[in-house]
This record gives C-alpha cells, sequence and structure tokens, in this order.
C-alpha cells in the first residue's frame, strides 16, 4: 500500500511513515500529545492532523457542536504608529483606514502581476492594527511588510503569543461562560478580555463556515486557555484533517492551493474583498502591488474564476486533477478535494475558464485515468452560520 | 486453519485452497483514519505480486493496495461501495477487499506471518 496525502501532511511523504526533523512546536504541543493528537509536520510546525476521535467525527462535532483548534502556527503581527493604516494600505487592495476599531476585515497582499501572496485578516485594535497571516506564508509576509512599511509603522511580530479558535454552533455559549463580553461580539469585530488570568485579544471569525471566535493568547497562558475551553461541555480539540475538510465545504481558500502568486483576487472569487474606497470609482482607487491587472479584470472579468466542483459519484476529486469538456479539451484543474462529512460525499474547487464556471456545468474529471462526471457547484457547499447579529 | 500473511506494505491474504482473501492491515486502517471511497479491481483481472490491484481514499490520503500474490480475482466485496468504513471497523473480517485464485503458491513465502508482521510494525514507529 503506498500513499499520497493532502496539504496538510507534508509532500511525497508516506503517511505510515512519518518523519519528522527539526519540526517548531506551538504552546499546546504537550497539551496535543497528552489528548492523543497524532502529530505530523506542517508548514514547518509538528501539528495536531487528528486526536483520537478521527478527522470524520471531529469534523461533524464542530458542526454541530464546538471545536476547539490549536492555529499558533499562524502568523500574528502588529503594525504600530500613525502612519500604519495608511502604509498598509500600498499593500492590499482593501480599505484599513475606514476599518473602525475593534472591527475585521478580510484581505491579501498581492503581487505586481495582480497575484496572491498571501491572504490575511486585519484588525483595528484601537491604538495597532493586528494581522494574521498564513503561517507557511509568514517569514515571507514579515519581510514583506518590513520592506515596504518601514518607515511609516513599526512592524512587530508576536512570537510570544499562541492563536487559538472555537468554532461551531456552541462556540457562543460557552464563550458566554468565560468571557461573556467576548460573546456579544459579531461576525468580524473584536474585543480584549481577561480569560483564567490571560490578556486575550478576541475576534469572532474563523475558518469553518460556522460561528466562531479566534483568541491571540500570551503563549505562556495558551494551555491553562485550552483546558479551560476544554473542561466545557460540547468542546473538543480538533486537528487539522477536520480543519481542512471544514474549510472545504465552506468555500474558503487554502492559500498555496486554491490561491497563489498566479491567480488574481478576481480569478479566485474573492471581489467581494476588493473594498469599494480601493476601486476604479472609489476615493482611493488602486495604489497597492497589481491594481492596474485586477482593476481592469474587475471590469472587464477574468478568463478564468475559482469555482465549486461535486463529483457525481462517491470518488474524491483531488488536487492536481485536470477538468475537461465533453468533447475532452482541459478547461480547468482542482485545486483542492476531499470527502466533506457534511455534505456526506466529495466535494473540490477549483479553476475552470470563465465560460464553464455556471453553476451546474457538467465536466469531466480524470481519476487514475478513468473519466468521472463532476458539475460545477455554487460555493459554499454548506451554509455559512456566521452571528451578524 | 490457514494462516494470516502480511506484505510490508500492510496487505494481508488469507489462504483457504487456492484461493486468497485480500484486505488491509490493522496498523493501515488506523493510520488511514477514516476511509470513504474504495475503488475495486473487476472479477476476472490478473495481477503480478506486487502490482497496483485496487485504490482506497481516506479523509486523508488516496492509498493505492498492491496484489501481496498473483493470481486471477475470483470476488471483490461489494458491500465496501455503500459501507467503506467496514475497513475501518473491521480490517481483518468484513473489511476484505478482494479473492484472488493463486497462480504462484511460492508467492506466499516471500511475505511474513502475524508474529514477524507485529515486530516490523513496531520498528516503524
Amino acid at each position: 500500500m503506498g500513499s499520497r496525502g493532502p496539504p496538510y501532511l507534508s509532500r511525497g511523504s508516506d503517511i505510515l511513515a512519518d518523519p519528522q526533523t527539526d519540526l517548531k512546536q506551538t504552546p499546546l504541543h504537550a497539551l496535543h500529545t497528552a489528548l492523543g493528537g497524532k502529530m505530523v509536520p506542517f508548514a514547518g510546525y509538528a501539528m495536531p492532523v487528528q486526536y483520537p476521535m478521527g478527522i470524520l467525527k471531529e469534523h461533524e462535532h464542530t458542526r454541530r457542536q464546538a471545536g476547539l483548534f490549536d492555529v499558533s502556527h499562524m502568523g500574528q503581527v502588529r503594525l504600530s504608529g500613525a502612519g500604519a493604516a495608511a502604509a498598509l494600505e500600498r499593500l492590499v487592495p482593501v480599505d484599513v483606514l475606514g476599518l473602525g476599531a475593534d472591527h475585521q476585515r478580510y484581505a491579501l497582499f498581492t503581487n505586481e502581476a495582480g497575484g496572491i501572496l498571501d491572504d490575511l485578516m486585519i484588525t483595528n485594535a484601537g491604538d495597532h492594527l493586528f494581522l494574521v497571516v498564513n503561517a507557511a506564508c509568514k517569514a515571507q509576509d514579515l519581510a514583506h511588510l518590513q520592506r515596504h512599511l518601514a518607515g511609516d509603522c513599526t512592524v512587530t511580530p508576536l512570537e510570544d503569543r499562541a492563536l487559538l479558535a472555537l468554532q461551531g454552533p456552541q462556540a457562543a455559549a460557552v464563550m458566554g461562560r468565560i468571557a461573556p463580553a467576548a460573546a456579544r461580539l459579531v461576525f468580524m469585530s473584536a474585543t480584549s478580555v481577561d480569560i483564567a488570568g490571560a490578556d486575550c485579544f478576541v475576534t469572532r471569525s474563523g475558518y469553518t463556515g460556522e460561528d466562531g471566535f479566534e483568541m491571540s493568547i500570551p503563549a505562556g497562558k495558551a494551555e491553562d486557555v485550552a483546558r479551560l475551553l476544554l473542561a466545557e461541555p460540547g468542546v473538543a480539540p480538533i486537528g487539522l484533517g477536520a480543519r481542512d475538510s471544514l474549510r472545504l465545504e465552506a468555500g474558503l481558500c487554502l492559500c498555496g492551493h486554491d490561491i497563489d502568486t498566479t491567480t488574481t483576487p478576481v480569478e479566485a472569487a474573492l471581489a467581494w474583498a476588493l473594498s469599494k474606497a480601493r476601486r476604479a470609482d472609489g476615493p482611493r482607487p488602486g495604489g497597492y502591488p497589481g491594481a492596474e491587472v485586477i482593476l481592469r479584470q474587475l471590469a472587464d472579468g477574468a478568463p478564468r474564476r475559482r469555482v465549486g466542483i461535486k463529483p457525481d459519484g462517491r470518488a474524491p476529486v483531488r488536487e492536481g486533477v485536470e477538468l475537461t469538456d465533453s468533447s475532452g479539451r482541459v478547461v480547468g484543474r482542482v485545486t483542492s478535494g476531499g470527502y466533506g462529512p457534511t455534505v456526506g460525499g466529495p466535494v473540490a474547487m477549483g479553476y475552470v475558464e470563465s465560460e464553464f464556471a455556471k453553476p451546474g456545468t457538467a465536466l469531466a474529471a480524470s481519476v487514475r485515468g478513468k473519466p468521472h462526471a463532476v458539475a460545477v457547484a455554487k460555493l459554499p457547499f454548506v451554509p455559512q452560520n456566521y452571528y451578524r447579529g | 486453519m490457514s494462516e494470516r500473511k502480511y506484505t510490508k506494505d500492510h496487505e494481508w491474504v488469507l489462504v483457504e485452497g487456492d484461493v486468497g482473501t485480500v484486505g488491509i492491515s490493522e496498523h493501515a486502517q488506523e493510520q488511514l483514519g477514516d476511509i470513504v471511497f474504495v475503488e475495486l479491481p473487476d472479477v476476472g483481472a490478473e495481477f503480478a505480486q506486487g502490482a497496483q490491484a485496487a485504490t482506497l481514499e481516506s479523509v486523508k490520503a488516496a492509498s493505492e493496495i498492491y496484489a501481496p500474490v498473483a493470481g486471477k480475482v475470483v470476488e471483490v466485496n461489494d458491500a465496501l461501495a455503500d459501507e467503506p468504513a467496514l475497513i475501518n471497523s473491521d480490517a481483518l473480517g468484513k473489511g476484505w477487499f478482494f479473492k484472488v485464485k493463486i497462480s504462484k503458491s511460492g508467492d506466499l513465502g516471500k511475505l511474513m506471518d502475524e508474529a514477524a508482521y507485529q515486530k516490523f510494525v513496531e520498528s516503524l514507529d
């Protein structure tokens, strides 16, 4: 038996033989081990891919109750100084100046070709901006910020903080018992609260499609906070495996797979993230890398588009699989795919030429040399359950 | 009573007469996690020892199953189409993949017995 794994397993590794060398550990490493987490290499860190519950049940648990995720491998960065918001606008197609205190916004670092370097969350924390970037990109993002923003603001990586996510329909009730002020937040807003004696910065956001929170916690207090949350009824630890299937069903992009330096925000169906203030008819049009390409695509359309892909039958259609039209011509490619436990079958997303992007369009995916019927599908595959007040 | 034999790739074969039933080990199903899809060979297909004979997909990965012995497929476990999780719940029993009419009984000599396989699995940790 030989295996090929998805993104959260290291490339080319056989999952039956896990080489783990020189991996960094998060502040919750000992807790993961104590909870029976199966540790795998991910973005240079040893991370739990699953706990004894298993990926399928962890996924379902998060959709029905509440899941606790360690996402401390992600990068947390503080931008401080009066010029921080204006400076950051030079790197993202997003309205940062107009982001009110205690509000959060999704953003993208773009390159000169209009491609995506990374996606990130920006929060206006009052006297500074708080950024969360992807683990695999954090060194590169930090260098990018320092290169372009130094002189206008201070860029500080927050290496001594852990990041936990509590996600699922019971997350708000759990938070209500532990930090009532955080439970009153609406989607994409933030506040500072005390949890287990730790000064935590909490946002109402996540990466599962469910209601929930992300908590930035001093590293030394992370295990206390995690144990407090895990002691609450309905809360279970969830690994990277279920994190991937949850975000895929929710139609959320995984950077380096569904979005990368060759995909523009318009192609990636992320035009909603391009703030009005930064568009051609806005008060501060363009002014970020690749603006010309992105604004032109926004006006004229893009040659291809990210869409949902729903395979017929039961066979998962995974990353890299080519999509063909009825004549057999390759018209697209899958960028993420697997089994969707809530959907109860295979789900995928990928890019197709724009004329094939209409939901319902029939295509074929070649899996192990055999054509499998698939259809273009609307994203997300499951309803988003964000709390908007 | 015949003895279950294992490959280094974590398949097993249980021989009765000249027919071998093939599956994957308890260790393999545990490592793969929840299995969601199995692609079985056609009845009548012939494989050399070590040839790719089936594919399974777990929530983690796609995996190839190699024929532990050379032979011709005489029966496949149709129950797996609707319930691939049988491999997780009963890897050595109801989670069998296919039965093969063994063409070279000498192939069995290259496989590990239960004790040798358990030792092999321990050596992987």
